[in-house]
């Protein structure tokens, strides 16, 4: 293709890009002048530009629309939808010509009639008050209509270009767009630009040959001032680029504009005031009016010149005013658009790749360096490294791009779902600047253009529905992103309907992916998830904007592939929100080289939270309960991958794992440790995939080249965690971050500890509460008080038998004890046997009938009594429960309220926050909440849960801070996401603090401080 | 390796029409070949990353030139023992669907112009595992040399299936 057409193409689908996002903002503000004379520009643009290119389709296609915005702009058509959406329509027909023209080269046969035809109605619509339109030339023009017609002689110029009417309009769009140039603008600034219209025309009506009915006119007097004001022969140039795009827009053939231009330049001198009396403007006109005859005996011109002479006359033309037009682009952006060049992606790409191969040769000459002590290169090496990782900074960057790139279709797109479904849909983008990595952006575009379709089309509803939902009209579909730790996170969110759970039951249940029974056991959030499942359409009907069924597996699977997560939260009636985390880059990572049975491996820095050291006969040690490695870390207990184990590496070479290193890696908040055996420094790497052979092995991500030239595998976290237990996106739970889902009936998994104790159903207890595992000699259990106690790092231990009745077991010289603890005190709760930790939902099915129970679950397919920890805690400790004493005594009497809406947590809570001295009234919900406020009850201190069913704590903590009689209490917000990002909304809707749930210290630290700030400030 | 002087004098007419040319390799006593045009590189031994949790016809992983190529172990891919002579094996370069794969081999031999008329289809009495990635057989003096076809070799896809 010829590099001019190239070129153009690229420049115009940009422009065309541009004008799709400010139309839909120019629907919204239809007065906004300044935005549609933007608009106008760009159509006017891409128009002209086509003319230059011998396009006649797309001249024609985007002439009619340039009319219509030339009508809006001067205000003779009102900014309504239908204008707006034939401009729409016109664009698209200009991209899809674009299209062929881009495949074949030349435009593809078609017929736009219909087409202009309707933009040309649209026009007319509003094209009545036309007459009175032209205020500018009150005089003038009627006077050269008659005269017109009446000199019909011999066609010149004037006649040829048709009239008074073309130059009139010459002269507007010649003064708008020297008005638009900042370079000209301040010479005509204080004219009256009525008048200097009005002369403009005159003059050019004669220069053509027109009537000479205006007399001779004489140009001098309104450039004076310019002249005066240090206007130039480069400034004249300019005016006259503006004169021949005006030419242009106005599709004077382009051999009479050449005409016109050659007048106008021979009339130069004059008027920039140079002037002999001889070269007087009817000298020129004299000589123009000559002129013309004899080209039209060649040309033999119509009103639409044959396209053949047409382009040879442009080529002529071209040449001449080719300086001219490319100041006059130069000028439209001249700030901007002289600091960037545009460059081919590839040439970035090849780039980018020469950078990354830089980089691991200057990693390879680094560690040969490293070996070599005193070596003459370290200085020049040295600057090597500096300069290379200077340059790999660099080049990431040409690579970044706004994240607004990636969205610059979605109004239009929401736009036009809006008008074609009916709906009134409000998008709002948040943090369009941020920044990213080209490849991933290019990865994104789709998913997030689908999505952006979904949440519009299924997930708002009609503006009917939400009015009898008591929302407003304007449904919102908000997108928001942000950085956050070498990701990117963008959330997709819309107030619409939310996921219907039984629509999707009943979707799963006809395609069979899973059976009845199978449906009860799962969670309303694991039943969601299978909206991201192949051929999974909820919509009841398939629409032309969305329904078809494939889609959300696919958004799933593309994000996936670039190393990214989809999360996705919905809430019956309140909306969906889809939450996007992508890596910032895919080319160069940093990476911890770790070893392993004598082979290396990288693991992403990005997981790695922190490494630590196991010893047999340190402060830190591998315990294990069965067969399961866990490390207590800082009174938490960490679950262990075995790297050898689970690679299968070395199985003959039995090494004992007490003595290892432990890279403490976490995936969402899932926090794990990966055993290895030796650790070496990190790395940048570049991540190169690895082959089609070795795809289907999860745990690893990719595989790259080393600085020694070795070859070395890149441990995938994610896949290893879900090899390790934990599955899927939406099961984050932790043990080392103490967070969980607040609802016992979601899906997110818990890490128990199962055990036996006192026959029936085994036992289970949330690892996270247990402080450490102990086997306890038998013989070291003492009896005092009429109680089992154990010397336990210096301090009596109470030990508790979980049933009472049962005799301390006689066999066996240990007694496995599960040590719980707060800042004080410990302690243990003496078990038969401790079987395992599983990963599994906290469903609480059954309620419990034993005091010391929660109720009864299923975990690992069996029925499992979860244990109530407060129970035996409050049987161990009088004091552990002895608050109410210290209150009796007059000491401060807190009294707090738990609004939370899973029972198993206000089970949890309420103890051990009575246990730190609360008096606590717990609720289901914050309805409950505001029941008691009405009711007259008070509070020192509420504790709310974000995420409930209904308002969720984010509204009922708005709602208590508006008013009411509590607005002064304060309220701490207890939630698994205690993301910065949560962090932030929850105070400014009025949340004192943030604490993670199961954060038991955290927690009674923070109700603590906010009570004694509460009393400071009072 | 008698045998392969003996061909290479027999191979006057490279490069006419009716003749192929083909790297040839052994492994054991058994010749093979690979049409040259499919070769990239010939290598002598080179350090291989293991990948754990691989097929075990995957040897590793090593790198070729910045490149990371896998290498698979023939010998385990026809179905043949280990090798046990303790002599580092030799890696034949291919290509297969824009991957470059490094094919282990006890030894790689020259390259040989072969007549086509010399050429058959493979024998019903070949082994079986052979025949699999087999394209065909050339008689040779006193020899057979078995065409490998490097796209069954390396469509580990089909082969899961059989396995």
């Amino acid at each position: 293709m010829d590099d001019l057409l190239s070129e153009f193409l690229t420049e115009t689908s940009e422009n065309l890009a541009v004008l799709d996002v400010e139309l839909v903002k120019l629907e919204q503000n239809p007065n906004d002048m300044e935005l549609l004379g933007n608009i106008f520009r760009l159509v006017h643009t891409v128009k002209g530009t086509c003319g230059f290119l011998g396009l006649p389709r797309l001249e024609s296609v985007a002439h009619a629309g340039e009319n219509i915005l030339g009508k809006l702009r001067d205000g003779e058509l009102v900014a309504s939808p239908e204008a707006i959406t034939a401009v729409l329509e016109c664009l698209d027909r200009i991209r899809s010509i674009m299209g062929d023209l881009e495949a074949n080269g030349s435009e593809p046969e078609g017929d736009d009639s219909a087409l202009i035809q309707r933009l040309n109605l649209i026009a007319e619509g509003g094209a009545a008050p036309v007459a009175s339109a032209a205020p500018s030339a009150p005089k003038s023009q009627p006077k050269a209509e008659t005269v017109a017609t009446k000199s019909g002689k011999t066609p010149s110029i004037y006649d040829q270009i048709g009239g008074m009417g073309t130059i009139d309009a010459v002269v507007e769009v010649l003064f708008s767009r020297v008005m638009g140039d900042l370079r000209l603008k301040h010479f005509f600034e204080g004219v009256n630009m009525d008048r200097l219209q009005g002369r403009m025309r005159e003059y050019l009506a004669m220069v053509c040959g027109g009537p000479n009915a205006f007399g001779k006119v004489d140009l001098k007097c309104p450039h004076a001032a310019a002249v005066g004001k240090g206007m130039d022969d480069s400034h004249f140039d300019a005016f006259a680029g503006h004169m021949q795009a005006a030419l242009n827009a106005l599709e004077v053939p382009a051999h009479l504009a050449a005409m016109i231009m050659a007048i106008v330049y021979a009339s130069r001198d004059e008027i920039m005031g140079r002037a002999e009396a001889g070269s007087s403007p009817t000298n020129a006109a004299a000589h123009a009016a000559a002129e013309p005859s004899a080209v039209e005996a060649a040309a033999a011109p119509e009103a639409e010149p044959a396209p053949a002479p047409s382009k040879a006359a442009a080529a002529a033309v071209m040449a001449a005013a080719a300086p001219a037009k490319s100041e006059v682009s130069e000028a439209k952006d001249s700030a901007v658009a002289n600091q960037s060049i545009r460059v081919n992606v590839e040439l970035l790409e090849n780039l980018m790749t020469m950078v990354s191969e830089l980089v691991l040769t200057r990693n390879q000459v680094l560690q040969i360096l490293r070996k070599q002590k005193d070596s003459e290169f370290a200085g020049p090496l040295q600057r090597l490294n500096h300069v290379t990782s200077e340059l790999q900074e660099g080049v990431m960057k040409t690579r970044m791009q706004p994240i607004g790139n990636a969205w610059s279709k979605l109004p239009r797109l929401v736009r036009d779902l809006s008008h074609e479904l009916k709906k009134k849909i409000e998008l709002v983008m948040i943090g369009q600047d941020t920044e990213l990595d080209r490849q991933v952006l290019e990865m994104i575009k789709d998913p997030l253009t689908h999505m952006v379709r979904n949440s519009a089309d299924h997930g708002l509803e009609g503006p009917e529905d939400r009015r009898r939902a008591g929302k407003p009209e304007t449904g919102k579909v908000t997108l928001n992103a942000y950085h956050e730790g070498g990701h990117i996170i963008i959330e997709i969110s819309d107030d619409g309907r939310g996921l219907a759970i039984d629509r999707i039951k009943a979707k799963i249940l006809q395609n069979g992916l899973a059976s009845e029974s199978e449906l009860e056991q799962m969670s309303e959030q694991q039943i969601q998830q299978y909206v991201f499942k192949a051929g999974f359409s909820t919509a009841a009907k398939v629409t032309s904007v969305s329904g078809r069924g494939v889609g959300m597996d696919v958004v799933k699977t593309n994000i996936e592939k670039i190393g990214g997560t989809v999360e996705m939260r919905s809430t019956a009636g309140r909306g969906t929100t889809f939450i996007i985390k992508i890596p910032l880059t895919l080319a160069i990572v940093s990476a911890l080289i770790v070893e392993c049975a004598g082979e290396r491996f990288a693991i992403p820095q990005i997981s790695v939270v922190e490494l630590v050291r196991a010893t047999t006969n340190g402060e830190l040690k591998v315990e294990r309960i069965k067969d399961t490695p866990v490390l207590r870390l800082r009174n938490r207990l960490l679950p262990l991958v075995s790297l050898r184990k689970l690679l299968r590496l070395d199985t003959n070479e039995v090494k004992s794992e007490d003595d290892t290193f432990i890279v403490v890696t976490q995936v969402g908040t899932y926090s794990f440790g990966i055993m290895v055996d030796r650790v070496f420094d990190t790395e940048e790497i570049v991540v190169k995939p690895v082959a089609p052979i070795l795809r289907d092995i999860e745990m690893f991500s990719g595989n790259t080249i080393l600085g020694d030239g070795s070859v070395i595998m890149i441990l995938d976290p994610n896949g290893i965690a879900s090899h390790s237990g934990q599955t899927g996106v939406a099961e984050n739970s932790g043990a080392d971050t103490m967070a969980t889902k607040s609802r016992g009936h979601s899906d997110e998994k818990v890490p128990l500890l199962l055990f036996r104790a006192g026959g029936g159903a085994p036992k289970a207890v949330p690892l996270a509460l247990v402080a450490r595992l102990e086997e306890i000699e038998r013989k070291s259990i003492e009896t005092s008080n009429g109680r089992w106690v154990v010397q336990y790092r210096g301090q009596l231990m109470p030990l508790i038998h979980m049933d009472p009745s049962q005799e301390m077991a006689a066999e066996g010289q240990r007694q496995p004890v599960l040590v719980f603890q707060d800042d004080e005190h410990s302690m243990g709760l003496m078990v038969d046997q401790i079987v395992d930790i599983v990963e599994a939902r906290l469903n609480v099915e059954l309620g419990a009938e034993l005091p010391g129970r929660i109720g009864s679950a299923v975990v690992a397919g069996q029925a499992t009594e979860i244990i109530d920890t407060g129970y035996y805690l409050r049987q161990a400790y009088a004091d552990w429960f002895g608050s109410h004493d210290r209150d009796q005594t007059g000491k401060l009497h807190k009294r707090l309220l738990l609004v939370d809406d899973s029972a198993f947590f206000r089970n949890l809570l309420a103890p051990q926050l009575s246990a730190a001295g609360f008096e606590v009234t717990a609720v289901d919900s914050p309805d409950r909440a505001l029941m008691l406020c009405e009711a007259g009850e008070e509070f020192d201190i509420i504790v709310s849960d974000i995420e409930m069913p209904g308002m969720s704590g984010f509204e009922f903590c708005e709602m208590v801070k508006r008013s009411g009689r509590w607005h002064n209490v304060p309220i701490v917000a207890l939630s698994s996401h205690a993301s910065p990002h949560n962090l932030e909304k929850g105070r400014s809707v009025g949340f004192d603090d943030y604490v993670a749930k199961y954060d038991r210290d955290g927690l009674v630290h923070t109700l603590n401080s906010t009570l004694s700030e509460m009393r400071g400030a009072a | 390796m008698s045998s392969t002087t003996t061909l290479t004098e027999g191979a006057t007419t490279i490069g006419s029409e009716d003749h192929r040319d083909y790297v040839t390799m052994s492994i054991g006593s058994q010749m093979f070949g690979i049409p040259v045009l499919n070769v990239q590189d010939v290598l002598g031994s080179q350090q291989i990353t293991r990948v754990p949790l691989a097929p075990p016809e995957v040897a590793g992983s090593l790198n070729l030139r910045g490149r990371i190529v896998t290498a698979i172990d023939v010998r385990l891919r026809l179905g043949m023992p280990k090798k046990e002579d303790g002599k580092p094996p030799m890696s034949v370069v291919v290509e297969y669907e824009g991957e470059l794969y490094s094919l282990l081999v006890d030894s790689v031999g020259e390259v040989l112009s072969l007549n086509m008329k010399d050429y058959q289809r493979n024998p019903p009495t070949l082994n079986a595992r052979l025949r699999e990635f087999s394209d065909g057989i050339y008689r040779l003096n006193g020899a057979l040399l078995v065409v490998l076809s490097v796209g069954s070799l390396l469509n580990f896809g089909g082969h899961k299936d059989v396995a």
